[in-house]
């Protein structure tokens, strides 16, 4: 079955072109094979009658005198008829045939008027003309005239206008072909531009239009598919202008937050030193805001980090580092020394961002801490084109269906658990600074243990 | 115990830094303004300046500039993470560290204690390299007769360096060395404070003879 639709317009094309060549060529060749054989055997049998009043004797002696056989041969013999003419046992032929080259059925049928047959003979066709004149008194001898004509000229017209014919079906077939490429080609080739702008549409080229031309039906499509390019252009940057903007006021706020911030923070050690020596709910209290305060300074500086990583100005300070290391030193100045088991090649030297990676390690460490269970093991192989850290933590795991989700901002597993010290943005932050590394982390569960984040970047 | 010069416009931050700082045991000079703070820099001679880099009028880099033109007490900056640029601006004017605000007073005595280490010294050793002299009793550098003025910062990286002549420093080494930072630390303080050292010790900054760049590794003094 032919799919394409070039395939299919050029089969249409062929077989209509095909089927209405033969249909007019055949007719037109069944007229004139009927009108030039007619013309042929109305001459020969008119020639014929005629010769014969001429020279049969209005009465014929029975049995037929031999001279009388001969002269009817002679009067009709010509350079392309040969003539045989029988009565009784004689037999008189002039040309090339005998009477046994006579068709049987002619024999049979051969009565007083002329009869004919077309037949092949020595591989020639040959016009056989039969009648019989009675003797007076009807004996039963008669004289019996086979004429046959040669029809190798009107064959030899007839196979001319065959293969002119032929010529002609093929000039057609050709021209039909050429007509269906160029058809084919201005209704393809306006659909294929029409395929590229919207595949370029679709991956993310808003621009992508295609031009009109003419005022046909593909032209109106053509113009269909700008007007709806353009109005999905608009609402596209509309969209982005709004997120835009709502982005710059989340980075706006935060940054106006830091300044009162940066102050709080300065005395936070302040007030938790003293606050043993003020009055119990004065201590409380003061404890209560320099622990608040830290968690407040970490989620205004998780939504500015992840501010720069949507604007794009976080940028990369890479170094070589020995991974083994990195991780350790993540690792012991949180203090988590004794639950994080790292089994990193001592030998593996990273090329990275040492302080972006290790926002990842901290986050992906500290979530298996306190979302899993301890001891969590930090696995680290090589195997180009990239470096893979795989951090294992011995909880329950992370149900199927959340895994998607864990990376999105302020995510949280249980909406009821309180939000603890991270500001639900660590995840996502990790995954921009592993993406800002060219590389990416996964999330999911192991068998047998808790879940899996496996952060990548190329080697 | 440090006698500090604190500049930061911010009164809230100002009055913050400096009641948290008084009470780690330093004392400390406060200033809103770059013009006020240069003042009190000639007139105090504070052994370390931390130095917030919007200022209304003289901003920081500016100070820092201006400072580093006769003194080379250390300067740590009071950046936003936001302005990567800053990093490398402020460092490149002379600053020997930085900090990102909010910044807590711990982590802040943490640096202050770090640049303000002593360089270590070998007792009454004295290396010629050329015509740059390192005299690590004295602490004291000159080249072609003429004293090297460095900040602390550069004599502790120069001495790290010229420690392992020939052997090539990682900047995490050089980072964990001179400035007490750990891996996460930032090694475009490494290459800015090279970059400084060069234009002071070198006789061409751009063609290094003594401090040689290892591609993708770190840092080798080369004893020529």
């Amino acid at each position: 079955m032919i799919t394409g639709l070039r395939g299919r317009m050029f089969a249409s094309f062929i077989v209509a072109c095909l089927a209405s060549t033969a249909f007019v060529a055949g007719i037109g060749y069944v007229l004139v094979r009927r009108a030039v054989l007619q013309r042929a055997q109305d001459a020969v049998l008119v020639e014929t009658r005629d010769t014969l009043a001429r020279v049969v004797p209005g009465t014929l002696a029975d049995p037929v005198p031999d001279d009388t056989l001969r002269d009817v041969a002679q009067a009709l013999v010509r350079p392309d008829r040969a003539v045989v003419v029988t009565a009784g046992d004689d037999t008189v032929s002039a040309g090339e045939f005998g009477v046994q080259d006579v068709p049987p059925s002619l024999v049979s049928r051969a009565e007083d008027g002329l009869y004919f047959q077309r037949v092949e003979l020595r591989r020639a066709p040959w016009l056989v003309v039969a009648t019989r004149v009675y003797t007076a008194g009807r004996g039963s001898s008669p004289l019996s005239v086979y004429v046959f004509a040669s029809l190798a000229k009107e064959r030899a017209d007839l196979d001319g206008i065959q293969r002119a014919l032929i010529r002609a079906g093929a000039l057609t077939l050709l021209l039909a072909l050429v007509l269906a490429v160029l058809l084919g080609q201005s209704v393809l080739r306006p659909l294929r531009r029409l395929g590229r702008a919207a595949r370029a549409l679709g991956t993310g080229d808003l621009g992508a239009r295609v031009e009109v031309r003419g005022r046909d039906e593909l032209a109106d499509v053509a113009r269909a598919f700008n007007e709806s390019a353009a109005s999905l252009e608009f609402t596209v940057h509309e969209l982005r202008r709004l997120e835009a903007g709502a982005r710059r006021f989340a980075a706006d706020v935060s940054h106006e937050l830091r300044t009162p911030i940066a102050a709080m923070t300065a005395v936070t050690d302040v007030l938790e030193e003293d606050a043993a020596a003020l009055p119990a709910d004065t201590g409380t209290a003061a404890r209560l805001i320099a622990g608040q305060t830290r968690r407040l300074n970490a989620l205004v500086e998780d939504l500015l980090e992840i501010s720069r990583m949507d604007a794009g100005t976080a940028q990369l300070v890479l170094d070589e580092v020995p991974l083994a290391d990195l991780v350790r030193e993540c690792v012991t100045t949180r203090g988590w020394a004794d639950q994080v088991v790292v089994e990193v090649p001592p030998d593996l030297r990273v090329r990275l961002d040492p302080r972006r990676f290790d926002v990842i390690l901290a986050n992906l460490i500290g979530n298996g801490l306190s979302h899993g269970a301890p001891p969590v093991r930090v696995i680290a192989r090589s195997g180009p084109p990239r470096v893979e850290v795989r951090v294992i933590d011995q909880g329950k795991g992370i149900p199927e269906e959340l895994l998607p989700k864990v990376f999105g901002r302020f995510f949280k597993a249980d909406p009821a658990r309180p939000a603890g010290q991270g500001s639900g943005l660590g995840l996502a932050i990790a995954q921009a600074n592993a993406a800002l590394h060219g590389g990416g982390i996964e999330a999911a569960n192991a068998p047998g243990c808790g879940a899996v984040f496996t952060v990548w970047i190329p080697a | 115990m440090a006698a500090i010069l604190l500049v930061e416009d911010d009164p809230s931050v100002r009055t913050g830094l400096e009641l948290a700082l008084t009470r780690q045991g330093h004392s400390v000079t406060a200033c809103a303004t770059g013009e006020e703070g240069l003042e009190h820099a000639r007139a105090r001679r504070p052994e370390i300046v931390i130095l917030d880099v919007m200022l209304p009028g003289v901003d920081g880099f500016e100070v820092c500039r201006r400072v580093r033109r006769t003194d080379q007490m250390p300067i740590i900056l009071l950046t936003a993470r936001s302005d990567n640029l800053d990093v490398v601006i402020g460092l490149e004017a002379g600053a020997d560290d930085y900090v990102i605000k909010p910044v807590e007073p711990a982590v802040l005595d943490a640096r202050i204690r770090a640049v303000l280490r002593r360089a270590v010294g070998g007792a009454g050793d004295r290396s010629t390299y050329g015509d740059l002299v390192i005299d690590r009793g004295a602490l004291r550098v000159s080249r072609a007769g003429a004293d090297v003025n460095l900040t602390p910062t550069e004599l502790r990286l120069l001495l790290e360096l010229t420690r392992h002549p020939g052997q090539v420093l990682s900047r995490r080494h050089l980072l964990r060395e001179v400035w007490d930072h750990g891996y996460a630390g930032d090694s475009r303080l490494v290459d800015a404070t090279v970059q400084r050292l060069r234009a002071k010790v070198e006789a061409d900054a751009s063609a290094p003879a003594f401090i040689q760049t290892v591609r993708g590794f770190g840092y080798r003094f080369v004893a020529s």
